[in-house]
Order: structure tokens, then sequence, then C-alpha cells
């Protein structure tokens, strides 16, 4: 039993366990506090996720664009580079996805493809330009990257408050046209006779006919599979690896360092930035006025960071993530709790986690006492 | 307590030693004789026993050393002697009175001084505030009173014959000053036990001889002093016992004028070793690199490398020998491509490398094992594995058909080398570099510079803060790459490796190579002499 206790310390899957556990916790004293029954929150919360096949999907639905904020932001930091920009990087995509969906018509199949490729090279300039400026001026990527945050942030707003691009009497620019959306089924499908059958005939396809699921999910499994085999199989992977972890060893095994600062930032703002693009092409269709950023790229840090800045964690962390977002939203409605619980929740997780690396020297002590 | 650690394990070359040798035993009765004595001292990090049960009693007024390889505990024991760590177990008596230390301000009251390895001293003061620093002579309304304090430093000095400059600012003295205001101060707080922690590792052979005779006087005014050290010379020439600790625990306490380098070298090591290399005479041939009037800034501006020229040929060693701080660094970074230089040129193969990039200088032909061997050496959080190939990832033997790395092959190469060169634990090569002890560290850089097949093999300090074991294999390492027709260029702070392994010694001295000899025709003085900007 001991031993058994001992080696389940050892694995790192076993200090995101334990965060959850702390954050469930944290939840429920919370809850308790606020002078609501923690049990009834949290079988709330369960049935808020799974009651129904259409409520899971969207659990999955809204998990994508924080996978892609999260596999950015783990790109980067297994690479050395701390990309807290990843929300500039996310809303850049937002606007190519909304202004080359409306301005640039096209057929479609190539439309989506085309607006994805745009958006990514823009995310991936957007990101190189704070690695051009470590690697030329020396400033540290954190500044630069917060401080281009706040231009894409205005910047956005700028745009949609543009005379041209403004929808009059609304808040937001154009819708972008149907070629460019890349749901299963469009939303004017759920409504039809013809949707009202296929559901009737096949009910789990009501997960896919009533939520925005679309392609962005396949595309988002592949850009997950896809970096991971980057990081772990190729010889770019290396090297950034080795960059991430010394610099110094890097540069002196005559590795291009900058060079592959300038790429890692490239691959990570293009990722998420892409994220940001398959949010307007599949749910939103068109970018608003702001009075703040929706913080996309701030998930995907807390996303990496549950994820142990594995690719493939990701998916699994914003699923979570997701999940006890959607689930709160269960535990306002009916309980009357505020979702702040949820968000007091998971701020704990998130930190909890940060207490992973003292398990292992846990476990080391418990040997020693053996 | 008894004193059983005494016994000398079976494979020791020395075990039939003369009992004789154990003249400082644990006889308790005499304590009055003894200014330290620490009985069953143990102390663990983590699951790492750094000291178990060890039992040291230094008499009053006797040099004493510490020796033992790195990590074997014996700064461990005298920084839980200084207060710096708490011990686990055990009993400390100071002048014969039983005390706990807990912190340092303890250690000081019971008259006991430590001069680190690193110093702490603050660089833009001068020596006297240095030394007076937190007990300063004060005037009226808390001025201070300089003459007074210069006049009793000056004084203070002299009487220890440690003569300084009280008015001289630390950063403008030499490291051998700065090390001496460090042994003032902790006598001015009333040292009567002086720890010495590794003190020769930043002197030149002249220094050295000089500290020697500061720390007899230490003794003949009734001072003790204990020190720390892994060079049998030094223990030789200064120390009257010495206690030999190994992996924690100590092997022997033995009366210096009894013994050997070599039996010091095998109680340390636990086996029989070489203290020289074993090498034919070199056969140079072609020239390989060659520098021509090179000069090279540091961060600062300052000229460090002067018109620097040097050329090395293949089959031969070629040693720099020099104080640190004589421009070696800047040399090397301006070889290996980190750093512009100002003019002048390097050759290697016939390619002009100056101001290009570290990839530059490995395609002309040179690999280089780097003095900072965690910083630039290895990433310390890849595997063994990940290590042995961070310069010939991209050769194809370590892809598969699809052009991916393949995991099966990097392992099945790395478990070869781990197996070839000797890198333990046995099979580690999944292993993180962080966890291999420093020898082992270095054996994975070794083996992974020699495996390139480099023209030119630069070496900087390849055995810093490695113990006699492993410094055998990495000079072996080194004569047999030149056996096998490369050129080595080592650069060395320590004499003894020069003319351990050098077929050619150049002198490095305020930039610029001032002599090029023939090792067999000359000496360690001459060459020292030579560090220290004297003339030939």
């Amino acid at each position: 039993m001991r031993k058994f206790v001992i080696q389940a310390l050892k694995r790192p899957f076993t200090a995101v366990f334990c965060a959850i556990l702390v954050g469930l916790l944290v939840g429920a004293v919370t809850l308790l506090l606020g002078g609501f029954d923690p049990g009834r929150g949290y079988s709330l919360l369960i049935t808020g996720i799974t009651s129904s096949t259409r409520r899971m999907a969207q659990v999955l639905v809204n998990a994508v664009p924080i996978v892609m904020t999260g596999l950015a932001v783990s790109f980067a930091v297994r690479t050395g580079m701390f990309n807290i920009g990843a929300d500039g990087q996310f809303i850049m995509g937002q606007i190519t996805g909304a202004i080359l969906g409306y301005y640039v018509p096209m057929p479609a199949i190539i439309h989506p493809i085309f607006i994805m490729l745009c958006a990514f090279v823009i995310g991936g300039l957007y990101a190189g330009f704070a690695a051009y400026l470590k690697n030329r001026f020396g400033i540290h990527e954190v500044i630069s990257s917060i401080m281009l945050n706040w231009i894409a942030y205005y910047f956005m707003n700028f745009i949609v408050n543009m005379k041209s691009v403004k929808v009059p009497g609304t808040q937001h620019s154009p819708e972008i046209f149907d070629t460019a959306k890349i749901t299963f089924f469009s939303r004017e499908f759920r409504t039809t006779a013809e949707g009202e059958a296929l559901i009737a005939k096949h009910p789990w396809m009501e997960s896919l006919v009533r939520t925005d699921a679309g392609y962005a999910i396949l595309v988002m499994i592949a850009v997950t599979l896809l970096l991971w085999i980057i990081l772990k199989y190729t010889r770019l992977g290396f090297e950034l690896r080795a960059v991430g972890y010394n610099y110094y060893a890097a540069e002196f095994a005559a590795m291009p360092v900058k060079r592959n600062a300038l790429l890692s930032m490239f691959i990570s703002g293009g990722t998420a930035a892409l994220g940001g693009a398959m949010l307007v092409m599949s749910t939103s269709y068109f970018i608003t006025m702001l009075g703040a950023t929706e913080g996309y790229g701030w998930d995907g840090i807390s996303v990496a960071l549950i994820a142990g800045n594995h690719p493939i964690g990701c998916i699994f962390a914003a699923l979570l993530y997701s999940a006890l977002k959607l689930g709160g939203t269960e535990i306002q409605s009916r309980l009357g709790a505020p979702t702040e619980i949820i968000n007091i929740m998971i701020g704990a997780l998130v930190l909890s986690i940060a207490f992973a690396p003292a398990l292992p020297r846990l476990a080391e002590r418990l040997e020693r006492k053996e | 307590m008894e004193q059983d650690t005494r016994t000398l394990p079976d494979e020791s070359p020395v075990g039939n030693m003369n009992e004789a040798f154990h003249a400082p035993g644990g006889n308790q009765g005499e304590a009055a004789d003894y200014a330290v004595e620490m009985y069953g001292i143990s102390k663990s990090f983590g699951t790492l026993r750094a000291l178990d049960h060890v039992d040291l009693t230094v008499r009053k007024g006797t040099i004493h050393a510490l020796l033992g390889e790195n990590g074997a505990g014996k700064s461990t024991l005298m920084k839980i002697l200084y207060g710096l760590y708490t011990k686990d177990a055990g009993e400390i008596r100071i002048m014969g009175e039983p005390c706990e230390i807990k912190n340092p301000k303890q250690a000081i009251a019971h008259g006991i001084g430590m001069v680190h390895q690193h110093f702490m001293l603050v660089e833009n003061m001068t020596i006297a505030e240095n030394i007076v620093l937190g007990s300063e002579p004060i005037r009226s309304f808390g001025r201070l009173d300089r003459e007074k304090m210069n006049r009793t430093i000056r004084e203070f000095g002299e009487k220890y014959g440690l003569e300084v400059d009280p008015r001289a600012v630390i950063m403008d003295v030499s490291v051998a000053t700065q090390q001496r205001v460090e042994i003032l101060k902790a006598l001015y707080r009333g040292a009567d036990i002086l720890i010495l922690d590794e003190p020769t590792a930043v002197l030149t052979p002249q220094e050295i001889d000089n500290l020697i005779v500061t720390m007899h006087r230490l003794v003949e005014v009734g001072k003790t002093v204990i020190i720390i050290t892994h060079k049998l010379k030094e223990i030789i020439a200064s120390s009257e016992y010495c206690t030999i600790i190994r992996r924690g625990k100590v092997v022997d306490t033995v009366r210096v004028e009894d013994v050997t380098e070599k039996d010091l070298a095998s109680m340390m090591v636990g086996r029989e070793v070489m203290l020289t290399t074993e090498k034919d005479p070199a056969a140079p041939g072609e020239v390989i690199m060659e520098i021509n009037d090179l000069t090279v800034k540091d961060n600062r501006g300052i000229e460090k490398v002067k018109d620097l020229s040097l050329y090395v040929r293949r089959g031969e060693i070629l040693a720099i020998a020099g104080v640190d701080g004589n421009g070696q660094t800047e040399l090397i970074e301006a070889i290996t491509g980190l750093r512009k230089s100002e003019k002048g040129e390097i050759i290697v193969n016939g390619q002009h490398i100056e101001n290009g990039l570290p990839v530059d200088t490995h395609r002309s032909g040179i690999r280089t094992i780097h003095e900072d061997r965690h910083k630039r050496g290895l990433v310390l959080d890849f595997q063994v594995g990940e290590n042995l190939i961070l310069e010939s990832y991209k050769q194809k033997r370590f892809q598969g058909r699809n052009c991916l790395l393949s995991w099966k092959k990097i392992n099945d190469y790395a478990n070869r080398q781990i197996d070839k060169f000797d890198i333990r634990p046995a099979g580690c090569a999944l292993q993180r570099a962080k966890e291999l002890s420093g020898g082992n560290q270095q054996k994975v850089i070794v083996a992974r510079t020699v495996e390139q097949e480099p023209d030119l093999l630069l070496a900087c300090q390849p055995t810093r803060g490695l113990d006699v074991g492993a410094i055998e294999y990495v000079r072996n390492a080194l004569v047999e790459q030149r056996d096998q027709g490369r050129a080595v260029l080592l650069i060395s702070y320590e004499l003894d490796e020069v003319f351990d392994i050098a077929d050619r010694i150049n002198v490095i001295y305020n930039g610029q190579i001032v002599a090029d000899l023939d090792p067999e025709k000359t000496d360690e003085q001459a060459v020292g002499l030579l560090m220290a900007g004297g003339s030939q």
C-alpha cells in the first residue's frame, strides 16, 4: 500500500488529480460560505455537463479555442519563450477571420482554408515580432507581448468601429459568408423540418446539429498531433527543446538559437491566431466592440499549466476547463450561486498545480522513512 | 564513542599502514589538547547521506587538512562547524567545551572563522572598511574614524605577516590579496580556529607558497588552521595532520610526514590511482589552427586579448598556462564564435573563422569541452542520450526512414557510448543529465566531443572540480586524441595539469602569449613566474 502511494506520488498525473480535488474542495467551501449546498451544487455541475450528448458536445466545442491558445503557450514555453501574448495573437486571428470572411468572397472549402492559412501567418508574424524584438534589442518577450495584447485588442475595436465595417445600428462587423463557416450543419438547419427529422431518427445527431460543432475540432486535433510530433520527433523540435532548457548550451552546440526563437514564436502565435479565426468561423461569425478582451489567451496559460505544457495534455486540460465553465452556468441558473464560484474553483485548481513539484519530494521523504 | 571508522577498508592499498599514524586519536581524556572535536556527526540531504558518523579531532596549534573527493562531505562537515548547516546527530566541542553551533554568529563567538571559496567582500569598499565592517571605530556623532581604522588594520596585518594596504579598494587588488583580507577579517573577529575552504583554487604557484607561509605563521602565534582541499601537494607542504573523507565517512586520520602523495590519493579514491598520465612523445604534424595578432575586448570594452598569436599542430597537446582572467575566457569565446574580435585572424584548416558564429567554428572542425559544463556543455534537463547527440542530432544515423528522429536508434547509440566511455550509472541513457555526478557529466561531454572526431579539440579546464579518478580519465582521453593525430588545445589554470599532459606550453599573461616552452626544458617555478608577469 505504502509502496503504491509512493509510486503514485511520483507520477505527474497524480499532481493534476490532487489539484482537481483541491479545486473542488475550495469550490465546496466557497459554496458553503455563500450559503449554498455544495452537494447539490456539484450534482448540478455534473448533470449540467452530462445530462445530454448536446451538452457534452458543447463542452468540446467550447474547448477548441482554449486548446489552441493552450497549445500556443505550451509550445512556446517548451522552447524557452513565455508567450504571454496568446491573447493578442488570438484576437489577430479573429480579426483576420471576420475581415477575410466577409470582404474576400471565395468558393466554399477553399474559403476557410484560405482564412486559416492567413490567420496562421498573421498571428505568427505578430508573435514573431516579439521574438524579433528580443533577438535584436534584448527586450523580454513577456513585456513586448503584453503590450502587443493591448495593441491587438484596441486594433480590433478600431476595425469594428470603422464606418465601412460596422453594421449600422449594431456594435459588430458584418457576418461572414456561409462559404467561410466551418460548422458541420448550418444554424438554419437546426430549425428546418429536415433537421428535426434527422434528430428524431438519430438522437445522438443532436450533438452535432444543435451545437457549433464543426471541422474546427478536427483541425484542433491535427494541430495538437502535429505540434507534439514536431517537439518530439523532428530535429527542429530537438533544437527548440534544447534552447528551451538551456539557451547557452544550445548556442554553444551551434544551433541557430535566434532563428529558432523566431520560429518558435511564429508557430506559437500562428496556433493561437488559428484558434481565433476558427472561433469566428464556427461560433461568432463576426467581431464585436469589446469593453475587455474575452481572455482566451489567458485561459490558454491556465490550460498549459494544467497540461504540464504537453500538447496532448492541453486537450484534456481544456476539456476540464470548459466542462467546469459550462457546468458553472448550471449552478448559476438552477442554484442561484454566482459563476464566480467556478472561477474561484479553477483558480484554486491552477494554483494547486503549482505545488506539483512538491509531490515527488514528498514521495522521496516517505521512501526515506521506510 | 569508539573510533571504529579508523579501520581501513579492505580494498585500500595502504591497508597495512602503521597504527602510529593515528596520532590525534579520539582519546577524550586529553580534551584540552584539541581545538575542535566533532564526534558522530551525521547529516542527510534528502535521501543523500552526506555525513555518516564522522569523527574529527583537530589539535590546537596545528594545520589540519581535510581531504576528499568532490561531494565526499568535507565542506559539509566544515559548514556544520561554522553553523551554516545544522547537524542531524553528533556532538561538537570547541577547546574542550561542548557547544551547539546553530549559526555563523555563534561560531564566531566560539572563535571560529571561515574563509569561503567565493569571497564575500564589498567590491567598492577599501580593505580596511571590509575588515572592520560591522564593528567600525566611531568618532563623535557616529563618524567613521578612518585614521584609527587604517592604522589598526595596518598594525593588525603586520602582526600576522599579512601586510595589506588598508586604503586600497577591493576591486583593484589581486585575488591573493582579497584572500588575505578574508583571513584578516576572520582574525579581526577573534578567530582562533580558521577554516580555509579550497583556498588555493584561485592562486598562482607563488601565491600558494605565500599562503602556506602565512598558515605556518598563524600556527606560530597559536592559531589552529583547518584546510579543505583535494590537492595532495599542498597537504604535504603545509599540514601536520590529514583526515581523509570518502563518501561521507572518515577513512583515516594520518600524520602527514608518514605518508606519500600516492597513499593519500589511494585513500581518497579508494583504489590505486595514477597521479601522472603516461604518454609517448608527441609527433606533431601540420598546423591545424593559427591565430594571428588577435585582439578581443571584454564586455566592458577592455582589451583582454592583445595581438595574440599562436598555432596548434596535429598530434600535439598545446597547453595555454595562465592565471584566470588573463584573457583565456575571451580567447575561447573568440575561437568558438561567441564573441567578436577587434582585429586579427583565426585560421582553422585554411578557413577564417574570426567573427563567425558557433556553427562556423563547428564546420571548421573544432569541438570544445567548455569550462562551464552546466551552462554551456550540457542541457541538464535533457536525458543523457539527448545530451550525447546534442551536436550530432542532424546525422542520418539518428533518423528513421521517415526523416523523423528515431528514439530507438538514439538510445541504442547512447547505451553504446555509455558502455564505451564508462559513464555511470550504467544504462543511464534515459536519466536526466543533472542526476549524474560531475565526473560522469564530464564523461558525457568528452564522449560526445570525441565521437565527432574533431580536427582540433579545445579543452577548457576539462578537469575543473573533478576528483582524482575522473581527472585521470579525462587526461587520458585527451592524450588518446592526440595519439590519433588530432590537435588538442588545453587551457588550464593548473600547472600540474599543464605539466602532466602538455607537449608544448604557451604562457598567457595580460592577453598575450609571453612564452612558448618545451615542458621538458622548463619547470613549474619558471612557468609560474611567467604567469605572474615575471620575465624568463
